[in-house]
């Protein structure tokens, strides 16, 4: 079995998330991008666990789901109280921390 | 002029080996220290706690040093001649290396003449302060700034080293400093006071320089080890050495070029201008040539600079002092003459350094006695300096008027009287040397008669001219006892010199005078002429003062010499020109090139940072996606970084 088609395929999907990323101003949905990103790279980390025939790989792709579910429970928290105090979900209207 | 001096002598100058001090004499540190407790005291424990006591506590230390100091110099006299050098060792002071310095004291002849002269002198000018400065609410302060005064003086004059000297020598400029300034809030006595400073720093350039060098050629700065070794120096490091302690002693005796500041000095209390003028200060120049005998010995050079330094201001002075309405400054003019002298005689060397030391004992009296009594007459007019408002003192203040005559019969070197001892010799020795310092010090004598008869009659005698509503008084006791003893000792001071007791007694310290050095002139004619131009110049006076009326008013059509003279022979116009104006510009081009040069390059380079920092501010936008974009832009590289390194 190739490994080629997995990682071809978690590329995309990485690629798909950087863009969604770069791209989408709704708060939820870079979100969701972020998400995409990181379940690519677990593709990768297990694919190349299978490919090398140890678990190192998956242990990874393990950290990388629980930092996520951590991620998603402070970053939700975070949108969540954004949105009510100005009634929008826009990362761009979120900029005044600057110069 | 180096032609027209005779060859140094073959005798060379005493060398400085002091014993240890024991019995009486190890008290010495004690005359000092007590000034100066009595200066602390009074100035940590301010005016407000010491009103009431303050005074006769800084009459009573200086009053106690100087009883310690009569006792140390019976003591001195009941040793055999030359056995007459004592030294207290203190401490280490600097051990350094090879530097090594001793704080220690040197008493011997010249030294404890210069302590009685300082404590005994000091401490009538500090009685007398007592009634003179009753109505001043800083009196307290004054009296430790006096303290202060006289502590440094007799540093200067017990220490064995030239740093210790030169320690004295900085208080002294200190305290005058302090002094003349006593009452600041007077734009011109805060101004005269920083002058002194500024001038005498002028002259602590050679003192250090000086010292520094003593260190530098002889490996030590005391005088036993100098003079033990003085002649192996070069003459050209002796020649340097004695010409920048001549710049030194002309900085603080107040000699041509450095004169300016002695006569704005008489911005001060009068007391502090009796103390800087009779018994501290301006004696320290003398002192420090006497004092380097053995170095001077060595230098013709250096003493033919001496000489004319000394010729040079005793004209000088006197030429000042014959213009001056202000009775102060009259007096001031007629110091810096006596000092000229007393430089004079000390530049001429062995047959000179004797003379120089007793004249200033005698100035020291009369100076003295006449600067109080010019402070008891500003105190009888209301406090009025100007000598065109008195007229016909003599009765309203007897006593006053008996003494100044005192101290002026001494001065103008009336027969009998102590100036006459004292002057006779040196214009005796200076004819011996060579005609010109001769001739200077004759006419000398003869300026110094007119102008202090002029003082005597403007203020004494003629017609009342005083201003409307003054009522001349004398002054309290404690103002006129001290008066009365200065008096009586300017009178009667020339018996110093009954049998040559003073030039024996200084023997050990400056060397014996041969009888050729006393001069080729015989010694009685010489003394004829003297009197006979003494006498001329009160003629003169007298014609020109006594018979005429004095106006109110100082004319303003007078002759060129006059004017030259009331402006201190322009003495601040050359400092001026010379000095300041082209100093100033030297600032103001440093000024600008730091303005615009250095400022402007650091500046500049402030802004230009500042500018980029401005537009590398405005990349933090706040917005997320734009950071997230460098965020990939940074993956990226970093990747094809990697694929680099790797392939």
């Amino acid at each position: 079995m190739s490994a080629t088609p997995f990682v071809v395929l978690s590329a995309i999907l990485f690629t798909i998330g950087v863009i969604g990323v770069l791209t989408r101003r709704n708060a939820i949905v870079v979100f969701m991008n972020i998400e995409l990103m990181l379940n690519a790279s677990n593709l990768a980390l297990v694919t190349f666990a299978r490919v090398h025939g140890n678990l190192d790989g998956q242990v990874a792709a393990f950290f990388v789901m629980v930092v996520a579910a951590a991620e998603v429970v402070v970053g939700l928290a975070i949108i969540m109280t954004i949105f009510r105090s100005r009634r929008s979900a826009s990362v761009d209207d979120a900029s005044l921390l600057k110069y | 002029m180096t032609a027209l001096l005779q060859a140094p002598t073959a005798v060379a100058a005493p060398v400085v080996n002091p014993v240890a001090a024991s019995g009486v004499f190890s008290v010495l540190w004690v005359i000092i220290a007590l000034p100066v407790f009595g200066a602390l005291v009074l100035l940590v424990l301010g005016g407000r706690r010491t009103e009431r006591w303050a005074h006769w506590f800084g009459v009573g230390t200086v009053a106690v040093s100087f009883v310690l100091s009569v006792i140390c110099f019976v003591a001195l006299l009941g040793r055999d001649t030359g056995d007459r050098s004592i030294s207290q060792h203190l401490y280490t002071w600097v051990h350094a290396g090879s530097f090594h310095v001793e704080a220690g004291l040197l008493f011997d002849p010249l030294s404890a003449l210069f302590l009685l002269l300082i404590t005994g002198v000091g401490g009538l000018i500090h009685l007398y302060s007592v009634g003179y400065m009753e109505h001043d609410d800083r009196r307290p302060r004054f009296f430790a700034y006096l303290n202060l005064f006289v502590a440094s003086m007799l540093t200067l004059v017990l220490a064995n080293n030239y740093l210790g000297v030169f320690l004295g020598w900085e208080g002294v400029g200190l305290a005058s400093y302090l002094l003349i300034g006593f009452w600041q809030h007077r734009t011109t006595a805060a101004v005269a006071a920083k002058k002194a400073f500024v001038v005498n720093r002028v002259g602590d350039i050679g003192m250090a320089l000086g010292t520094m060098m003593t260190f530098a050629v002889f490996g030590t700065t005391s005088f036993a080890g100098i003079s033990a070794v003085a002649g192996k120096a070069s003459s050209t490091q002796l020649t340097i050495l004695g010409l920048l302690f001549l710049l030194a002693a002309c900085g603080k005796s107040a000699q041509v070029p450095l004169q300016s500041w002695l006569l704005d000095a008489m911005e001060g209390p009068t007391p502090v201008s009796a103390l800087i003028h009779a018994a501290t200060m301006v004696t320290a120049g003398v002192y420090l040539v006497v004092r380097s005998n053995f170095i001077y010995d060595h230098t013709v050079a250096a003493q033919t600079a001496v000489v004319v330094v000394g010729a040079v201001t005793l004209l000088w002075g006197a030429i000042i002092g014959c213009a001056k309405d202000d009775i102060k400054k009259a007096l001031a003019g007629s110091t810096m003459s006596q000092i000229g002298y007393m430089m004079l005689a000390a530049g001429l060397g062995v047959a000179g350094y004797a003379f120089a030391i007793f004249h200033l004992l005698m100035h020291g009296f009369f100076k003295a006695n006449m600067f109080l009594g010019a402070g008891s007459v500003m105190h009888a007019m209301d406090d009025d300096v100007d000598m065109r408002h008195y007229g016909a003192l003599g009765k309203a203040v007897p006593v006053t008027f008996l003494t100044f005559a005192m101290g002026y019969l001494a001065i103008i070197g009336f027969p009998g009287f102590s100036g006459f001892w004292s002057k006779d010799p040196i214009i005796e020795a200076a004819f011996g040397n060579n005609v010109v310092a001769g001739l200077a010090a004759l006419i000398g004598a003869g300026v110094t008669a007119f102008y202090m008869t002029r003082v005597m009659l403007m203020t004494f005698f003629g017609k009342k001219r005083w201003a409307e509503g003054v009522h001349p008084h004398e002054s309290p006791k404690v103002m006129t006892i001290p008066l009365m003893v200065l008096g009586a000792l300017s009178a009667v001071g020339g018996v110093l010199i009954a049998g040559g007791w003073i030039i024996d007694f200084l023997t050990p310290v400056v060397g014996p005078i041969s009888e050729h050095e006393l001069g080729g002139v015989p010694k009685i004619w010489l003394s004829v002429i003297i009197v006979v131009v003494m006498l001329a110049g009160i003629a003169i006076a007298w014609f020109t003062v006594g018979r005429a009326d004095v106006p109110r008013t100082a004319p303003a059509k007078v002759s060129v010499f006059t004017k030259a003279a009331r402006a201190d022979l322009y003495g601040d116009a050359i400092n001026e020109e010379l000095l300041m104006r082209p100093g100033d510009r030297f600032v103001r081009g440093l000024l600008t090139f730091d303005d615009a040069g250095v400022d402007g390059f650091v500046d500049g380079s402030v802004a230009a940072l500042g500018g980029l920092s401005g537009r590398v501010r405005r990349w933090q936008s706040g917005f997320v996606r734009s950071y997230a974009l460098s965020l990939l832009g940074g993956a990226v590289i970093v990747v094809i970084a990697m694929l680099a390194v790797n392939l």
